[in-house]
């Protein structure tokens, strides 16, 4: 369906486009750049319909854990519907927000500070496939690329809270780098045993090489470094347990204490946009992406064959997005010594261990994974 | 044609940023330019077809050096006035340096040494070629030595660095959580028996 469209759009929009407007020479180029532009658009504006929706859900989950209904009341057209209206308004209402900038504060640097939060975040999703060909960009060190952008996403926060000439961001800000800078270690060895075990820093490959059944799929042989690397991006994205940075009953909202608006916004897309990119991730490498889940039963298969590989991709990710919600309404925060003692003390130790065991596991040609 | 519109812009960027990085006033702008010139390199070495190294150059230098460098620069209290104050009188021995430092770096750039005339022009690779796996194989078979004797350095440098900020262990306010895991309720809260409180004939408070 979604490649109807494309091969839709670019010949009766794009084609028509490139050769009214520009001489012949360069038609060819600036067609391939416009179909690249749609391409972006196709993955960034569902992306943020996500994130808009994402926040709704949030709200409505966590509300009947705690037995409460969740927004409920804004509809369309009198409607009330669940009370879906809701991101929408927000979006609104946050976007006719006044923007106050503090007199005291660095003016460009606050102003830059949550565009660096955002950018990585969906810069990242260039590489992700959501199946066998749609791929945006089949880069080599999709992997290595994916952990780079992840930890720019700190930037943001750093110079937002240096920015804002405030205690409270600054306090925040300090407490998000060190602990962004802890995990991200962590994680960085959790990606180096799915490289092992893959190997191959192509994202497709890694996939592919998951092939089989659910026992294929990499959770098995790097269980633990699948519960290190969620873990680590819970810890990654600020999310509660290790939500310090904003601790809004310490230093009352961290490092956007000092935003309002659009500008405060765009930090909590950043922060939702992260979620869904460690979501689909964990999705990725651990739990086999687009392959299905009944892939090698006998019937089951056939039966399923109809699903386009896209949608257990999806289901997988909203499956992790769903976990955030859910440890947010469980735990409660961690203390800012016992999540650095976490980090450095527990996880990367038994990340070291655990990629001696892969490796081994590799080297053996362990079935049914390594065969 | 591409190619070197995408060469220029990124080496004036970094050429622009670096200076930028000496130029600045204020250092947190300083290393926010360092930053903007490891990206500008970053970008130069993906022209040349090194992805494995591009990126580990924003992971390691971007992602996480410069954070901690930027950490230690916002908390210190630098007095911009007494920064600049020595600026005319160390300009002289500035120049001198710089432009000792230019002459020296086009001297090994021209001479006959570097062979400048014999580079040619990347070869273009196909799409299946991985520089991880070939920077891999070179690194673990034929500099595999050297290789190990870095990585035994930065241990080394390593175990200095944490026995020196350990040193002070008199005055180390940390806790030990495998303490504070095996606490029980008896040792911290003793349970008194004791009657209840006679109510007096003459009156006197209830509470």
């Amino acid at each position: 369906m979604l490649d109807i469209i494309y091969q839709f759009i670019s010949q009766n929009v794009l084609l028509p486009i490139t050769t009214i407007l520009l001489p012949v020479d360069y038609q060819a180029q600036a067609l391939t750049v416009l179909q690249t532009v749609v391409k972006i658009l196709s993955i960034l504006v569902p992306v943020l319909i996500t994130v808009a929706y994402f926040t709704y859900a949030e709200r409505k989950i966590i509300g009947f854990i705690q037995g409460r209904i969740g927004p409920n009341r804004v509809g369309f057209f009198g409607f009330s519907l669940w009370g879906l209206g809701q991101p929408i308004a927000d979006a609104v209402k946050l976007i006719v927000k006044e923007i106050i900038v503090p007199s005291s504060s660095n003016r460009a640097l606050f102003i830059m500070a949550p565009i660096l939060s955002l950018a990585p975040s969906l810069a990242a999703w260039a590489v992700i496939p959501f199946d066998d060909t749609k791929v945006l960009a089949n880069v080599n060190a999709g992997l290595l690329y994916v952990l780079a952008l992840t930890s720019l996403a700190v930037y943001g926060v750093i110079i937002a809270g240096w920015a804002s000439n405030s205690k409270y961001a600054f306090l925040g800000a300090m407490r998000s780098a060190a602990q962004i800078v802890s995990y991200e270690i962590a994680m960085g060895f959790a990606l180096v045993g799915v490289l092992v075990a893959a190997g191959s820093l192509n994202l497709g490959d890694i996939v592919n090489s998951q092939a089989g059944s659910v026992i294929h799929w990499f959770w098995i042989p790097l269980f633990p470094l699948f519960v290190i690397y969620f873990i680590s991006g819970l810890a990654e994205t600020n999310r509660a347990p290790f939500d310090v940075a904003e601790g809004e009953s310490e230093i009352v909202a961290g490092f956007h204490v000092e935003y309002g608006g659009m500008a405060f916004s765009v930090f909590f897309m950043a922060e939702y946009a992260n979620m869904i990119l460690i979501a689909v991730l964990s999705a990725i490498m651990f739990c086999g992406g687009w392959l299905s889940p009944f892939q090698g039963i006998p019937g089951l298969e056939d039966l399923f064959t109809w699903v386009p590989p896209m949608f257990w991709l999806l289901a997988k990710t909203s499956f992790f997005m769903f976990l955030f919600l859910w440890f947010r309404a469980t735990f409660p925060r961690y203390r800012y010594d016992q999540i650095m003692r976490l980090g450095w003390k527990v996880f990367i130790p038994l990340t070291i261990v655990w990629l001696v065991v892969v490796s081994a596991l590799v080297v053996t040609n362990t079935p049914p994974w390594f065969n | 044609m591409i190619e070197q519109i995408v060469f220029y812009l990124f080496s004036g960027l970094l050429l622009l940023s670096a200076s930028m990085v000496v130029v600045m006033r204020n250092p947190i702008h300083s290393a926010l330019f360092l930053v903007l010139s490891f990206f500008a390199s970053a970008a130069i070495w993906l022209l040349l077809q090194a992805e494995f190294l591009a990126i580990t150059l924003v992971l390691v230098y971007v992602g996480a050096v410069m954070v901690l460098f930027l950490f230690v620069v916002m908390m210190l209290d630098i007095n911009l006035v007494k920064v600049r104050e020595g600026f005319a009188r160390f300009l002289p021995v500035g120049i001198t340096v710089a432009v000792l430092m230019v002459v020296a770096m086009g001297l090994v750039v021209g001479s006959d040494y570097f062979l400048s005339d014999t580079y040619m022009a990347i070869k273009s690779v196909g799409p299946d070629y991985s520089n991880t796996k070939e920077l891999g194989m070179t690194l673990y078979t034929e500099y595999l030595y050297q290789f190990e004797i870095a990585g035994a350095i930065l241990l080394v440098a390593i175990i200095a660095a944490i026995s020196l900020s350990m040193s002070k262990s008199k005055v180390n306010k940390s806790i030990s959580p495998e303490d504070q895991v095996f606490v029980k309720k008896a040792d911290r809260l003793r349970v008194v028996k004791m009657q209840s409180e006679q109510k007096t004939k003459s009156g006197g408070s209830e509470a």
